[in-house]
């Protein structure tokens, strides 16, 4: 046998530094396991306040790890855009980590897997962000589905059961889809490395049969992924059952990662076929924001009503990769960070609504909590303003460098529909703050459990950050716009 | 003589075995079996295209696809234990709460 | 001076983060001073804005002041930046001068309401955006400024949401905004688009008017008509007006600021300040002056037998907004932005005066119940029958010069049409607002006994903002009195701006210089008509409702008379033309009915996937079948095996969730490679 592929002729240049992020969570994940092996269930909170510190910990060295040469034979690249995401995806596992502590003792399932699950699914994320290998895209990408779905199971109930298993179904359905498209690619390039697939891309007939049905599974496994039309249908369930730091996580980790490797895949390695896979996308796109923002107006559950807003997102941020060039990949990137902030900060005030029965989800349960809770109805007018891109917040920027690069780049059209769908969605949006502003609360008794939060002051925090930062990159997007541009730069 | 297309159909018959287990089986645990099946015809065209293509890497992603199909067979069954605490059932069709 | 700009807006905003967060622990004094203080040092600082201004020559009157660059996307770069000319000096002096005014007012009429901190904060947000609005030197800064007035007005509107007709009608004025706003999103978004086009990567007035000769004419209709779709939401006018009358639930200062005064006037502002494009849009113009008028007419309509005082007023200010538009829409932006200004200051009276009144009846806005108030309220309704000379455009007060400006440049213009119903408008408006005035303060007081124990005149912090704004509304019309060597003071003050649709129109009104003097002579005969026309409403008015006039009224000339004579035509008006019942008929059920079908979006595109699915199968069962039957008979049996194997199929197809979805996604799959080899 002849070995010609020459990502194995490579020599195996081990840098250690290139992988100094991961390796550093899990050495978290390993102590946390360690530590939960000792402690009482009634300890388990220090356990968060652990994960916390680590993940605080971590995040300089994440930030700062930027190291663009291929490391570990090609397989890896720490390059300053796997670095911004990395980023966003540590601030997301830290919100998510500070409100879980409340809120696993509101539903009684203070467990201390739950914490270094959670950092494992973070380290799926950040493999599949400096991925350039396919294989290790799988890896990462089944490291941050498993550990998904155990989370989402976590709450014991039917919900969360059922969520759970519609999500691993149909998970595991679509990780084989993709697996299959990956199959493909490495059927007609002779090579899992991206760098590689990029050069052979360049020589090859463009209507290669393989290529047509790996573009296709490709799309189709990571558009489950972001939950894009139609492959969205499992999200609005696996949301309402998990957990909801879980389904904060979810909604902003898993997509970040999958926009990742998505922009870092058909911008690097399929660039070559933008011709082949632009329509396709463009297609998906299009439905995907019409569909969320529509499906969206009808959902009585607040949580339901994020995830297809969730999926109005994705189908605006799909804007980006149909574009593909640097300022829309820049503009995905920025979209991504802005939204870590606001649908983490929604999702925060939707934990603290959440009664200890699980109740408190409906959106008659924010009637009249103006009233009651000025402050928190304030910032959750905030977050769904900018969730709806209403300026000056940083949901409007993020949207508009999205489609000021489609307008550029002439996808007029596009561009358009996703104005519509932004008009569209406002009126979901709209909903909830005219309940907050406008409605009466059902019952007096309504009142009772929201106002004893426990643990305030964490949530506190985390809204005071998410709240600012949304409006700071509402204010003044261009500093962290110019970090994005320039790790799109050497991509 | 077995060519490479030989091995694609097979692999695409599994595949297409497995899709439609997934589709109208109503017990979870022959659904999580169809997964399976899935994911081995996914090996085989891997097996076989390292084969033809003389190149090591889609062994090497085999093993790595057996690996990772094994966590989530765990991770499926264990799932399927707490739908069927909290349900009593093992029907994929009667679990439908969630909706809307 | 100018770099200041920035204070004029954060000032406000700085009072509304301030009440916003702190109000609930400040005192009421505290909150209601430093809200107004704040204002008022806005409105000095607009003063010396405009003192500045006036001093500078002409041509240098327009200065762009960038705070800071907002964000950069490949070649777009949009900064924060402020435009100070001439027309958003008056816009500032306006929105600072009436809404300091509205602020002090507020103190005193809303002194009960235990959410005293948060209606301030609500007002000075609102101020924030609205001077946003009017500032703003591009159009991505105009945008925030329109999106966060509407947000504010909602907020206002629905202020007493106890009330269910209060937060109902500031969904409805949510809901139509949205419709109007979708057009101006879309217009902008079309004007980015040609721009763009054209290599022009700016949205910043300047360039984009210098570019704007560049457009095909028919583009720039469609955003021309697009942009003043928006301004019919924004500015009530038809058939997006419905939200403005019921937006008087709110509390009566923000009727005063908010829905007379300032937001419902940035339609014409943005008409205005987007000159450039309109007059390259002669279509657009007449579809904005006859949308105009026809809603000044047909807004004076409904305002002649309705009742509530609020009511009326609400219908008159959308019939004003409607004189404004039809200005603006036949090239007359000077003309339309001072009747914009001296409304400001007659309607914000009007509207503060009737608040007096409520305020004096304990709540109560029906006007049947009123009567004979004058000699309780001595200051309100002086003030407020100031107002209403004002309005009816009665010589020298300042509705008069503007409103017969109006008349005057549409009669010059050309449009006849438009003119006479003007004039049949004014007269119409004249009648409503003394019928008003007669049955609220003159004759014998209708009101029960508890309510007409209570009656009392309001304290200083409201009737001194009313003295000042009737000062206003009678000397506010002086900047446009014609006459003069130069054209009027407003004209001379505003020229700079609507130099660019000047330069369009005016080769047309070149012609009309030349017979200056015919024309001047022509104009005051106009101006006579216009006088006569208002006097006749006013008096047919006194006849009616006027008690010491009544008797000298012919016999049929009674409100219950003429009501039952013509009952069609008054239950038509009463109802506000149907209008209301005519949208729930034809778009709000429907889109209801409409959306319920949504509500199952997904769920029913899945049953239809999976009938479709099924019913496929079934036709090639049966097609089969019967090719079985005909042609292998052999091979029945199993075919019909093969068709029961199907109907299980379909039963497991129809009842289980999780593979519902999974069905979706491979049909999604399929559908995708079937467009992919229908594509090669």
């Amino acid at each position: 046998m002849i070995f010609n592929n020459a990502a194995i002729m490579q020599t195996l240049n081990v840098n250690l530094n290139a992988v100094a992020p991961v390796a550093l969570m899990t050495v978290l994940a390993i102590v946390l396991m360690v530590i939960d092996f000792f402690l009482k269930r009634e300890n388990k909170f220090s356990l968060g306040i652990v994960t916390l510190i680590g993940l605080v910990l971590i995040l300089p060295v994440a930030a700062t790890t930027v190291d663009p040469a291929p490391a570990f034979g090609g397989m890896v690249i720490a390059d300053a855009y796997a670095a911004f995401f990395n980023v966003v995806f540590i601030i997301a596992a830290i919100f998510a980590v500070v409100i879980s502590n409340d809120y696993l003792r509101k539903i009684s399932s203070e467990r201390g897997e739950y914490y270094y699950i959670i950092i494992f699914a973070t380290i799926g994320m950040m493999v599949m962000a400096s991925a350039n290998d396919l294989v290790n895209l799988y890896v990462g990408l089944e490291l941050m589905s498993l550990s998904f779905y155990i989370l989402v199971a976590m709450r014991r109930s039917a919900t969360g059961a059922e969520g759970a298993l519609k999500y691993f179904i149909l998970g595991a359905f679509s990780s084989g889809i993709l697996l299959y498209g990956i199959t493909f690619t490495y059927g007609f390039a002779g090579t899992t490395n991206l760098t590689e697939i990029a050069r052979m891309g360049v020589n090859l007939s463009s209507a290669n049969h393989y290529l047509l049905i790996a573009i296709i599974m490709l799309v189709a496994g990571f558009a489950f992924k972001i939950a894009a039309f139609p492959f969205h249908l499992w999200s609005p369930d696996a949301y309402e059952g998990a957990p909801t730091p879980v389904t904060a996580l979810l909604s902003v980790g898993s997509k970040a990662a999958a926009f990742a490797f998505f922009l870092r895949f058909f911008g690097g390695a399929f660039h070559e076929f933008h011709a082949h896979w632009a329509g396709l996308l463009w297609i998906l796109s299009a439905a995907t924001m019409l569909v969320g923002a529509t499906v969206a107006i009808q959902q009585k559950n607040i949580v339901r009503m994020l995830a297809y807003s969730s999926i109005a997102h994705a189908g605006i941020i799909l804007i980006g990769v149909v574009v593909m060039n640097g300022f829309a990949s820049a503009g995905v990137m920025f979209y991504m960070f802005v939204y870590a902030f606001m649908n983490m900060g929604a999702f925060t005030v939707v934990a603290l609504m959440a009664r200890n029965d699980g109740t408190g989800k409906s959106i008659s349960d924010y009637k009249g909590l103006a009233g009651r809770r000025p402050v928190l109805a304030f910032v959750m007018a905030l977050f769904l303003l900018s969730l709806a891109g209403i300026p000056p917040t940083g949901g409007f920027t993020a949207k508009f460098f999205i489609l000021a690069s489609a307008i550029e780049a002439r996808y007029y059209w596009l561009a358009a529909i996703g104005v519509i769908s932004t008009v569209i969605s406002l009126f979901f949006y709209a909903k909830v703050i005219f309940y907050m502003y406008m409605k009466e609360p059902d019952a007096l008794d309504d009142m009772a459990p929201v106002t004893q939060a426990p643990s305030t002051l964490a949530y506190n925090i985390i809204i005071f950050i998410t709240a600012v930062s949304t409006m700071v990159l509402g204010l003044c997007p261009t500093p962290v716009m110019d970090m994005a541009i320039a790790a799109v730069s050497h991509l | 003589m077995l060519t490479l297309t030989h091995y694609l159909i097979l692999s695409f018959t599994l595949f297409s075995i497995g899709v439609a287990g997934v589709l109208l089986r109503r017990n979870i645990i022959i659904v999580l079996m169809s997964l399976e099946l899935i994911f081995n015809s996914v090996n085989i065209s891997l097996a076989a295209f390292s084969y033809f293509l003389r190149s090591l890497n889609g062994t090497v992603f085999v093993i790595f696809n057996i690996t990772v199909a094994a966590a989530e067979v765990a991770i499926g069954l264990a799932i399927l234990v707490t739908v069927y605490r909290a349900r009593r059932t093992v029907n994929v069709d009667e679990i439908d709460e969630l909706r809307g | 001076m100018v770099q200041y700009v920035w204070l004029i807006p954060l000032l406000p905003l700085i009072g509304a983060f301030i009440n916003g967060v702190f109000g609930s622990r400040l005192s009421k004094t505290t909150v209601g001073v430093l809200a107004s203080a704040l204002m008022g040092v806005s409105f000095i600082i607009a003063c010396s804005i405009f003192v500045h201004i006036i001093s500078l020559p002409v041509h240098e009157r327009s200065i762009e002041v960038s705070v800071y660059n907002w964000m950069t996307s490949g070649q777009f770069s949009v900064d924060i930046n402020f435009l100070v000319d001439p027309l958003s000096t008056l816009m500032i002096l306006v929105v600072t001068g009436v809404g300091f005014l509205i602020h002090v007012y507020s103190t005193g009429y809303m002194h009960h309401d235990k959410a005293f901190w948060r209606f301030f904060s609500y007002l000075n947000l609102f101020v924030f955006f609205m001077l946003m609005l009017v500032l703003g030197g591009n159009y991505l800064v105009m945008f925030l400024g329109w999106e966060g007035v509407g947000l504010c007005s909602y907020l206002l509107i629905g202020f007493w949401y106890e009330k269910k007709s209060a937060s109902d009608a500031g969904k409805k004025a949510f809901v139509v905004n949205r419709v109007g706003d979708f057009g101006f999103i879309l217009g902008l978004f079309l004007l980015f688009w040609t721009l763009s086009d054209s290599g022009i990567h700016s949205l910043n007035y300047g360039e984009v008017f210098a570019h704007a000769g560049s457009i095909d004419p028919a583009t720039i209709t469609i955003i021309t008509l697009l942009l003043f779709v928006g301004a019919c939401g924004k500015s009530a006018q038809f058939p997006l007006y419905v939200w403005l009358p019921d937006a008087m639930e709110g509390p009566t200062p923000v009727s005063a600021l908010i829905h007379a005064a300032t937001m419902v006037t940035a339609g014409v502002y943005m008409v205005a300040r987007n000159n450039a494009l309109y007059s390259l849009a002669p279509f657009t113009g007449e579809i904005v002056a006859s949308v105009g008028i026809f809603t000044a007419f047909f807004a004076a309509s409904i305002g002649l037998v309705q009742n509530d005082i609020k009511k009326v007023l609400a219908y008159s200010t959308v019939s004003q907004l409607g004189y404004m538009f039809a200005a603006v829409g036949v090239g007359a932006y000077t003309a339309g932005v001072f009747h914009l200004m001296t409304h400001a200051f007659f309607k914000g009276l009007l509207f503060l005066g009737s608040g007096s009144v409520i305020h004096a009846m304990s709540g109560e806005q029906d006007m049947r119940k009123m009567g004979g108030l004058h000699k309780h309220l001595k200051f309100t309704s002086t003030t407020f029958i100031i107002g209403a000379v004002a309005i009816a455009g009665i010589p020298p007060l300042a509705g008069f010069w503007s409103k017969d400006e109006i008349l005057w440049e549409v009669f010059e213009k050309g449009h006849i049409y438009i003119w006479i119903t003007g004039l049949v408008t004014a007269g119409m408006t004249a009648f409503y607002m003394f019928r008003q005035v007669f049955m609220t303060f003159t004759g014998e007081c209708r009101a029960d006994e508890h309510t007409k124990h209570h009656i009392h005149e309001s304290p200083k912090s409201m009737t001194v903002p009313l003295i000042i704004l009737a000062v206003l509304a009678v000397t506010g019309g002086v900047v446009g009195i014609p006459f003069f060597e130069e054209g009027t003071a407003a004209h001379h003050f505003l020229n700079s701006v609507f130099s660019h649709g000047a330069a369009v129109v005016n080769h047309q009104g070149a012609a009309a210089h030349d017979s200056e003097a015919i024309y001047g002579g022509l104009e005051f005969i106009l101006m006579i008509v216009s006088v006569c026309v208002g006097a006749l409403g006013i008096f047919l008015a006194s006849l009616m409702y006027y008690e010491p006039m009544k008797k000298y009224a012919p016999s049929f000339w009674k409100a219950e008379v003429m009501a039952s004579k013509f009952s069609g035509l008054y239950t038509l008006l009463y109802n506000k033309w149907y209008v209301d019942e005519i949208y729930d008929a034809c778009i709000v059920n429907p889109i209801k009915r409409a959306c319920a079908a949504c509500l199952r979006f997904d769920l029913g595109v899945l049953d239809g996937m999976v009938n479709g699915a099924g019913w496929l199968t079934r036709f090639a069962a049966w097609l089969s079948h019967k090719f079985d039957i005909y042609v292998i008979d052999g091979l029945v049996n199993s075919m019909a095996t093969g068709v029961s194997l199907d109907g299980r199929i379909l039963r497991r197809l129809s009842s289980g969730q999780i593979q519902h979805y999974a069905l979706v996604f491979v049909l999604g799959l399929i559908v995708i490679f079937g467009g992919f080899i229908l594509g090669y």
